[in-house]
């Protein structure tokens, strides 16, 4: 057998184990019969200092393809027990994944808090700051500094809740000039008042928060609920700065499909007095049954600072002029999403509340 | 307010499209709630009961028989009994469609036919008449449209919303002013006066004012020759379409002037009143009279009486007159009064005696005093135009006059209302603006300034801001335009409004849902929560006793809260709260204690959970927060609950319901509690909050672990603060990592494991350093607690 006969059948015939080869352990136990000292292809590299010197080179080159052609035939298989071994691993990692189990959710502000808040922002864009105040008020913040004495028949428009802190009053009574009522505040206007005694004008600022009044809780009312009113006062403020104002803050939270329009109307605390509409936002204007028909909706009360309610903080109506807005938070929240009925807001039931 | 248009142009001629008009009212500050185009009813007409029979088969229905045509009956079932034969009625026939859409059809009822309806004011939409039948008036023509008789075809009705400060617009005259200025079309009120009965006798009554503020003008005259009979159908229809119901021919006329000048006005039968003389004079203290509605009702100095020659009470001004000169059949001589009255006065006595009415409502904001002698003319007019014969007016109107109101003119600046309102106006402009509402404007030397003198039936116009309203209700709010001003500082919340945000998205961050609870009470609800509150703050004026006290703590609301999701099986729910609570402040003249509170109430959940969230606040506002296990926290489980507190300053606790309280409002799961001061954590993060920073250490770090056997007595908090002292400022963590309790350590002892990590900002620790600080810490531990390291 020539030494070329002998390389090809030792090739072959590892080659031959390789194939015959069936998982990674065994082709690691192969390894040293393919390329060790004892393997049959080393073997053979021993002979070569018999082979004559003019067929060294020849011969030594038929030796090197053999062992190359088992290493690849190796390579080729040992990476093909990689892929399978890989692959078996995943599988058995395999999960589906629809199998989670109940976790952590994450909470929910309430809805009258996200309104609130989406308010506040609004404001804060358009150069407003956000003042708060306490919701026990004496009868002065919240009535009289408004220009809304003891006896004025325009009180009747504000179903009041007052404290009993002991020294049992006459409701509704503060004659006298001396107001030593203490009352759950009816708006948060009263705000607005120490807001301006507390700090000269300019003054852009709304004041969000709870308010009270009288009323039996039923689909549009309850006793409980949230208002947010807004105020400015510098020089040479007039009623298309209200206008304006109310514009920019319409189109911005409802969207520049939504307008407002003033109508003139009665507050005690604003000369000239408005009524401020809103596009339905529902029909956007065409006319629905939400509107009436009239494509507006009421959406709150607006006006010029009466001059008395600028005395009152000290302010001089003559150097500085003003104007106010109000109107309720948990009406915009309903709107918003179609709520029928204002209780079920406050039911507190988490299936209500995880909705928003 | 209801207003016919038909009745607004007997003042002024207007035209126009119904909802245009309506537009224009609402733009004037009369907003229209509702605008109706009357019915024109095709097919209603006018029948004449023929026959009543009853029905064979039903109590509650009859038979009638009906003439449209004379002599052509046809049969109706009908459940009204009111009527009998002979009487005109509606009748709809077959095919017609009513106002409510429902179509008039041949039906059977029980067996018989009936062949249209028989309809009442309510079912035509004239009304809110349900009782009966409408009874038509005998003078109409049988067979002819129903709506042309009434001569209502093409009328239209609006429902006005009147503002309180526009007592003008409580009458059709005053509405027809303004809409007639803002339609560029003349106004008037028409000359009523009649001729006064033959023979000129003197006035057979006399007035006097005892108070001149109560009664600023009282107008009377007697009226002879009346009969009280039904008012005409037109007149009858007017009322009906604008909400007052027909009764006679006097109570209707004087219902009628009313609504038409806004004048309430009432009727004294002359033969009642001694000599015919009427005093006004306040109430005296203990003073009763027995009212219209046989009522007595006592009467307070404050309220304005109408006496007669003897002092004695016959009427309460502008509220109701009294039982002893009413009105009757017989009554042949009327002494009518119209007077008007101090606003005030009138509303806080129909309030306090609870008699509201159509005239106190006007009387509150305030009559015009000037249009009584007008208003007496209206109503001599009216009633001798609708009695059958007439009457006679005897002698002059009575014109008492007490302190009448004195207007000075106001001056405004044509400069002012423009900056006012945002728009340059002409002086002139500003006059064309106000003369037709009844303004009169005057020039002055100074070119800017007119003297404006406001009508006496404005009242509430007094300043030059009030007339600028004026000014702008009729050019128009929205003619106006729009400007923006522009604040000089930059929007923003303050620091404290960000922190109560943030603290808000941690506790939403962690799976809690916000509720709001009711902040009202019951009385007992305080107790039922666990909490001893001496004396929360109660409501004088509760709706129910139920509401009647403002919490002082958040836990009764949320624990309300979530006993309402258990009861409709959504266990397990996490709630949290942010909000005012209120304590007595012990000073019955200043405002109660009103603090902002944070609460949280986890059901399902132990201590540990709450310890958490505790945890997660502490971190994120960087404040410190002291805790120590305190039994008897009220509400709070008896030996599961901590007391919070920042520098030594309380600001709240937290750790398990007791369970007794979660018993009773039946929630079966253990809970989890805390409830802050939430304005004393924001105060303190806001006082930490800093921009300092420590760079990170690249220096290899060493960690140590050491477990100590510390006596139960000894809260673990006080061993991490001994250790971190003790570590110095090589300590960059300390965490406890376990806690192990076995009846194999020493009786009344656990063992705690910490885990110190240590590392230098400017070298990497030798072992010795690292063993120095181990042994600082064991020994610190050792000698300052009832601990000892576990080997």
């Amino acid at each position: 057998m020539s030494v070329y006969d002998q390389i090809a059948q030792a090739r072959s015939s590892a080659i031959g184990e390789i194939e015959q080869v069936d998982d990674m352990e065994s082709l690691t136990a192969l390894e040293p019969m393919l390329f060790g000292k004892k393997s049959t292809l080393g073997s053979l590299k021993r002979l070569m200092s018999e082979v004559d010197e003019a067929e060294r080179a020849e011969v030594g080159q038929a030796l090197n393809q053999a062992q190359t052609d088992v290493r690849d035939a190796h390579t080729a298989i040992k990476e093909r027990f990689i892929a399978q071994n890989r692959r078996f691993q995943l599988e058995t990692e395999r999960l589906d994944l629809t199998e989670s189990l109940a976790a952590n959710k994450r909470g929910h502000l309430h809805l009258v808090t996200q309104t609130m808040e989406r308010l506040e922002d609004v404001f804060v864009g358009m150069g407003f700051t956000v003042s708060e105040g306490p919701q026990a008020e004496t009868d002065w913040y919240n009535f009289e500094a408004l220009n809304l004495p003891a006896a004025h028949p325009a009180r009747s428009m504000f179903d009041t809740l007052y404290l009993d802190l002991g020294e049992r009053t006459e409701i509704g009574d503060g004659e006298g000039g001396e107001a030593t009522n203490i009352l759950l505040r009816t708006h948060t206007s009263p705000v607005q008042i120490r807001v301006m005694e507390s700090s000269p004008p300019p003054i852009y600022t709304v004041c969000p928060g709870r308010v009270f009044r009288r009323d039996t809780a039923d689909a549009s009312h309850m006793p409980v609920f949230h208002q947010i009113e807004g105020l400015v006062v510098d020089h040479g403020i007039s009623l298309t700065d209200l206008a304006g104002t109310l514009n920019e803050f319409t189109a911005a939270y409802f969207g520049g499909a939504i307008r407002s329009r003033l109508r003139p109307s009665y507050f005690p605390f604003t000369e000239p007095s408005a009524e401020f509409d809103i596009t339905c936002v529902i029909c956007e204007g065409d006319g629905c049954q939400t509107c009436q028909r009239t494509g507006w909706i009421e959406l709150g009360g607006c006006g010029m600072v009466h001059p008395n309610v600028l005395a009152n903080c000290g302010i001089d109506s003559e150097e500085w002029t003003g104007f106010a807005f109000g109107f309720g938070i948990d009406r915009l929240a309903l709107m918003r999403y179609g709520i029928k009925d204002l209780r079920d807001m406050y039911t507190n039931d988490v299936r209500f509340l995880e909705q928003f | 307010m209801k207003v016919l248009l038909s009745w607004l142009r007997e003042f002024a001629p207007i035209e126009g499209d119904p909802y245009e008009l309506a537009d224009h009212m609402s733009d004037l500050g009369m907003a229209v709630e509702d605008t109706r185009i009357l019915d024109p009813l095709e097919g209603v007409v006018v029948a004449r009961v023929a026959e009543l029979r009853s029905h064979p088969e039903a109590d509650r229905i009859q038979l009638v028989d009906v003439e449209v045509e004379e002599g052509d009956r046809l049969q109706v079932c009908c459940g009204a009994f009111n009527m009998s034969v002979g009487d005109l009625i509606p009748f709809a026939t077959i095919g017609t469609v009513m106002p409510d859409g429902m179509e008039i059809a041949q039906r059977k009822m029980r067996g018989e036919l009936s062949n249209g309806m028989c309809c009442s004011a309510a079912e035509l939409g004239l009304g809110s008449d349900h009782d009966g039948i409408m009874i038509l008036p005998q003078d109409l023509q049988l067979g002819t449209p129903l709506m042309e008789q009434l001569g209502l075809v093409g009328d239209v009705l609006w429902d006005l919303e009147i503002n309180p400060n526009r007592p003008d617009a409580m009458s059709i005259a005053g509405v027809a002013r303004d809409l007639a200025a803002k339609l560029k079309v003349p106004f008037e009120i028409p000359d009523w006066t009649i001729s006064t009965s033959e023979g000129s006798e003197d006035t057979p009554a006399s007035i006097h004012i005892d108070d001149g503020v109560l009664c600023p003008r009282f107008a009377a005259r007697v009226i002879r020759g009346v009969t009280v009979e039904d008012s005409p159908l037109w007149m009858q229809m007017r009322l009906t379409l604008t909400g007052m119901r027909p009764i006679n021919s006097v109570v209707d006329v004087s219902n009628y002037v009313m609504l038409e000048l806004g004048t309430p006005n009432h009727t004294y039968d002359l033969s009642l009143v001694p000599n015919g003389h009427i005093g006004v004079r306040r109430a005296v203290r203990g003073e009763t009279i027995v009212t219209l509605d046989d009522q007595e009702r006592a009467l307070l100095p404050d309220d304005g009486v109408i006496v007669n020659e003897a002092g004695d009470p016959i009427g309460i001004a502008g509220v109701m007159g009294g039982a002893s000169t009413e009105i009757s059949a017989s009554t042949d001589a009327v002494l009518l009064e119209l007077a008007s009255w101090q606003p005030e006065s009138i509303a806080r006595t129909s309030q306090r005696l609870g008699l509201r009415s159509e005239a106190s409502a006007r009387f509150e904001r305030g009559t015009d005093w000037r249009l009584n002698v007008n208003a007496v003319e209206r109503f001599c007019y009216l009633l001798n135009h609708i009695s059958s014969d007439g009457i006679d007016v005897v002698g002059e109107v009575l014109d008492a006059k007490g302190d009448l109101p004195e207007v000075p003119p106001v001056p405004v600046r044509t400069s002012r209302i423009s900056m006012l309102l945002g728009r340059d106006f002409e002086s002139e402009e500003i006059r064309d603006l106000l003369v037709p509402i009844g303004f009169d404007v005057a020039t002055t030397d100074n070119e800017d300034v007119q003297l404006v003198t406001v009508p006496s039936f404005r009242p509430d116009t007094e300043t030059e801001t009030d007339i600028a309203e004026e000014v702008a209700r009729h050019y128009g709010y929205s003619a106006l335009g729009t400007t923006v001003p522009r604040s000089p500082d930059a929007g923003h919340l303050t620091t404290e409004q960000k922190f109560r945000r943030a603290i808000r998205q941690i506790m939403i961050g962690t799976g809690l849902i916000e509720a709001m609870p009711n902040p009202f009470l019951a009385p007992d609800d305080v107790a039922k929560a666990g909490l001893s509150i001496e004396d929360p703050v109660q409501l004088l004026n509760p709706l129910a006793v139920e509401e009647s006290v403002l919490r002082p703590s958040l836990l009764p609301g949320l624990l309300a809260s979530v006993a309402y999701n258990y009861s409709h099986r959504n266990t397990g729910v996490k709630l949290f709260e942010t909000g005012a609570v209120f304590r007595n402040s012990g000073d019955s003249a200043a405002l109660p204690d009103e603090h902002e509170h944070l609460g949280a109430l986890l059901s399902d959940s132990d201590a540990f959970a709450v310890m958490g969230l505790l945890r997660e606040l502490s971190s994120a506002l960087k404040v410190e927060l002291e805790l120590t296990n305190t039994d008897d926290l009220p509400g709070l489980h008896p030996t599961r609950g901590v007391r919070v507190c920042i520098a030594g300053t309380e600001i709240g606790s937290v750790g398990e319901l007791d369970p007794v309280v979660a018993e009773r409002y039946e929630i079966e799961d253990r809970c989890a509690w805390l409830e802050l001061r939430l304005d004393l954590l924001i105060e303190a993060a806001t006082a930490t909050a800093d921009n300092t920073y420590e760079p990170v250490s690249t220096f290899p770090s060493s960690d140590v672990d050491l477990a100590f056997l510390v006596d139960e007595e000894v809260q673990a908090s006080t061993i991490e603060a001994t250790l971190r002292h003790a570590a110095g400022v090589e300590l960059q963590a300390l965490q406890l990592f376990d806690v192990f309790r076995s009846e194999q350590l020493d009786e009344g002892y656990r063992s705690l494991a910490f885990s110190l990590r240590l590392q230098a900002k400017d070298r990497t620790l030798t072992d010795e350093e690292v063993g120095a600080v181990r042994q600082r810490c064991i020994d610190a531990v050792e000698t300052s607690h009832k601990a000892t390291l576990r080997s």
